[in-house]
């Protein structure tokens, strides 16, 4: 009992520090440079080499702006919705796997912080809270803009949320017909003895990654936040820390969808054998297997996850945006019944014996 | 001993909140505390032994159903109550009475099959999802697709319902966009692209 | 070990309290949520005796009772949406059409 609060605690804290809280300031300097890169121009480079400083001094002026609320605002809506952007975001990473299941002492302990059975389910029905956020971050503001902007986020998110759910459902229908449970760890042990789920799962691949970036106010999907279209959308009247918690909710979010996608199509943290084998040298030069396991797993999946989080920044500067008709079409009319087909195809496939 | 502390914990939130959902003014901060009492449901769903409900739950309740009541209430700037009414105190007097009955017909009643049973303790079996799907498969298959079935009809009553009415005759009319909370001294008008509302007497 | 039957009284209360949400208040939505809330009361009884008799029945039944709701929600916000259309109000005191 005791055993394993430690060894949960001492995941999530590992798994926090390394995926969300390095890679938040990461991103940010990604995101500028990349844009600079993208639009032929050099990006923020007068703050250490490469700009790499950038995200400390934008720290420092969050912490510095001044602080203003509207005066007519709701206060208890207004000052729960940065709080309410934060919590799904910060709470559905725990179900993502980052090893397999390693010996610690004489106790199997596996690699995830939460191995629940609905592991799947409850990642996005977490999820599925940040509409909140959006949604009262524009009522309590008391602005027509902002108004209008949480209106459009809420749909846009519940439409998207179905086409997403579905794409997961068709990756699970193989492995749950031969594994019998859905965890993501589950998922993983598939891919390592069939192929990586991208390659038969090609158009379910193409919808979830659509939906990802539907469901995180992305570009081309970002009429919600539309800089150039409803001032700034839901945050406008949000300034300094309250929209830095937006910004950083924004980015953990795109973070564990990007690690979500990494788990579900493209192998998670194994890469044809080689971390099992990398965790194995490492051990036999010093050190426990368990920590070298963990560490090489996790430095895989970040790995993966950078490389989605690097085309969140390349479409976004990119591709123009869509309009709201167009967001909505797209959403039920096109990635609706394209997902259907994949998991009607998955299933028959599976039932014949194919996967 | 856990388990009794998250028990009280969470009842006691549910409970509160259900308070708030039905006694608060504004449309909004009910909506806001039901999402609190879902959330705490889900919480004893899941001390109950059926955590697959509970993310159901999450997923479709909180997730999908009150963002629906969300979006309509912003969508139609639904203000607060409109304080007092006509013989208002009698009927929530006996609507207060009413629900004490009821609370004590319904309490006694269960207390008195149950009393203090407690149920054998939870194993693998009970809460897997593959024994609660594969019943749910088999013997209840004509209840899901004729589920199924309602929830198309509902999708399409509901598009049908909500969807402009087509007379003959499209008037241009200056509605009130919803200006948020502060809805109190003049709030902005603009006019919305076609708002088609027939006019009194025009059909 | 929590007994099952203080599931029950929490059901039973919050009943109690969607009941009289539902007589009392005057806005539509309100009344609604209301109703939302007996809903879940009653789920929380079904998923607390299939606790207690260890059959799947009760989940089960919530399972459709959840899509039941949501397909009700649906068509009574829809229904809520048109209403407001002709009458520019959700309040369930003006809709006195039908009265004497």
């Amino acid at each position: 009992m005791l055993f394993d609060l430690l060894a949960t605690s001492v995941k999530l804290v590992f798994f926090l520090a390394v995926f969300l809280a390095a890679i938040t300031p990461l991103m940010v300097w990604v995101e500028r440079r990349f844009a600079g890169l993208i639009q032929d121009r050099p990006g923020p480079n007068r703050l250490g080499p490469l700009g790499l400083f950038q995200p400390i001094a934008d720290v420092g002026k969050f912490f510095f702006k001044e602080d203003v609320m509207p005066a007519a605002a709701d206060k208890l809506l207004y000052l729960l919705a940065p709080v309410l952007a934060v919590l799904p975001a910060l709470s559905t990473f725990v179900f993502i796997p980052f090893g397999p299941a390693v010996e610690v002492g004489d106790r199997v302990v596996p690699l995830v912080v939460s191995n629940a059975n609905a592991g799947v389910l409850l990642f996005l029905a977490l999820s599925s809270l940040a509409v909140y956020s959006l949604v009262l971050a524009g009522y309590g503001s008391n602005n027509k803009y902002s108004l209008i902007g949480g209106i459009r986020a809420s749909a846009q998110l519940i439409s998207y949320e179905l086409a997403m759910t579905l794409a997961v459902v068709a990756v699970l229908i193989p492995v749950s017909s031969e594994a019998g449970s859905f965890r993501l760890t589950e998922v993983v042990a598939y891919q390592q003895g069939h192929l990586w789920n991208v390659i038969p799962q090609l158009l379910g691949f193409f919808v979830f990654l659509v939906a990802m970036f539907a469901e995180t106010n992305r570009l081309p999907f970002d009429l919600p936040e539309a800089e150039s279209e409803l001032v700034a959308g839901f945050h406008t009247e949000y300034s300094a820390m309250r929209f830095a918690a937006f910004f950083m909710s924004e980015y953990v979010n795109m973070t564990t969808l990007s690690a979500l996608c990494a788990t579900l199509y493209f192998g998670g943290w194994d890469l044809f054998g080689f971390p099992e084998w990398a965790a194995a040298a490492l051990a036999g030069l010093f050190g426990p297997l368990w920590l070298w396991m963990g560490l090489v797993g996790m430095a895989v999946l970040v790995a993966k996850t950078g490389v989605f989080l690097l085309l969140f920044v390349w479409v976004r500067w990119t591709f123009p945006r869509f309009r709201y008709d167009q967001l909505m079409r797209l959403g039920w009319k096109v990635l609706l019944p394209l997902s259907l087909l994949n998991v009607l195809f998955v299933s028959a496939m599976t039932l014949a014996g194919v996967y | 001993m856990i388990e009794t502390a998250i028990f009280l914990l969470f009842a006691l939130l549910a409970v509160g909140s259900a308070l708030v959902v039905v006694l608060h003014r504004n449309p909004v901060y009910s909506t806001m505390s039901l999402v609190v009492t879902l959330v705490s449901l889900a919480v004893l769903f899941v001390l109950l032994g059926a955590p697959f409900i509970a993310a159901l739950q999450i997923l479709i309740y909180t997730g999908a159903i009150v963002v629906l009541f969300l979006f309509v209430v912003m969508l139609l700037n639904i203000g607060r109550e409109e304080i007092g009414q006509h013989g208002g105190m009698l009927q929530k007097v006996l609507a207060g009475v009413g629900a004490l009955v009821l609370l004590g017909m319904v309490g006694s009643a269960s207390w008195g099959l149950y009393g203090g049973a407690v149920a054998k303790p939870l194993d693998e079996d009970f809460v897997s999802l593959t024994t609660l799907a594969s019943e749910l498969f088999s013997s209840y298959l004509l209840t899901f697709e004729l589920v199924g079935l309602l929830l198309l009809v509902a999708v399409i009553a509901a598009t049908v319902l909500a969807a402009r009415p087509r007379s003959g005759e499209r008037v241009e009319q200056e509605v009130e966009v919803a200006a948020g909370p502060a809805a109190g001294p003049g709030p902005v008008t603009a006019t919305t692209g076609d708002a088609v509302l027939p006019r009194e007497g025009v059909r | 070990m929590v007994p099952v039957s203080w599931y029950l009284l929490l059901a039973a209360l919050l009943f109690a309290i969607g009941t009289a949400g539902a007589l009392t208040r005057r806005n539509g939505i309100t009344i609604f949520l209301s109703i939302e809330l007996m809903l879940n009361s009653v789920n929380l009884t079904l998923v607390a005796y299939s606790r207690l008799l260890g059959d799947h029945t009760g989940q089960i039944v919530v399972f459709f009772v959840l899509a039941v709701a949501a397909a009700e929600a649906a068509v009574g916000l829809a229904l809520f949406i048109a209403i407001y259309r002709h009458r520019r109000t959700i309040d369930l005191n003006r809709m006195n059409l039908l009265r004497w």
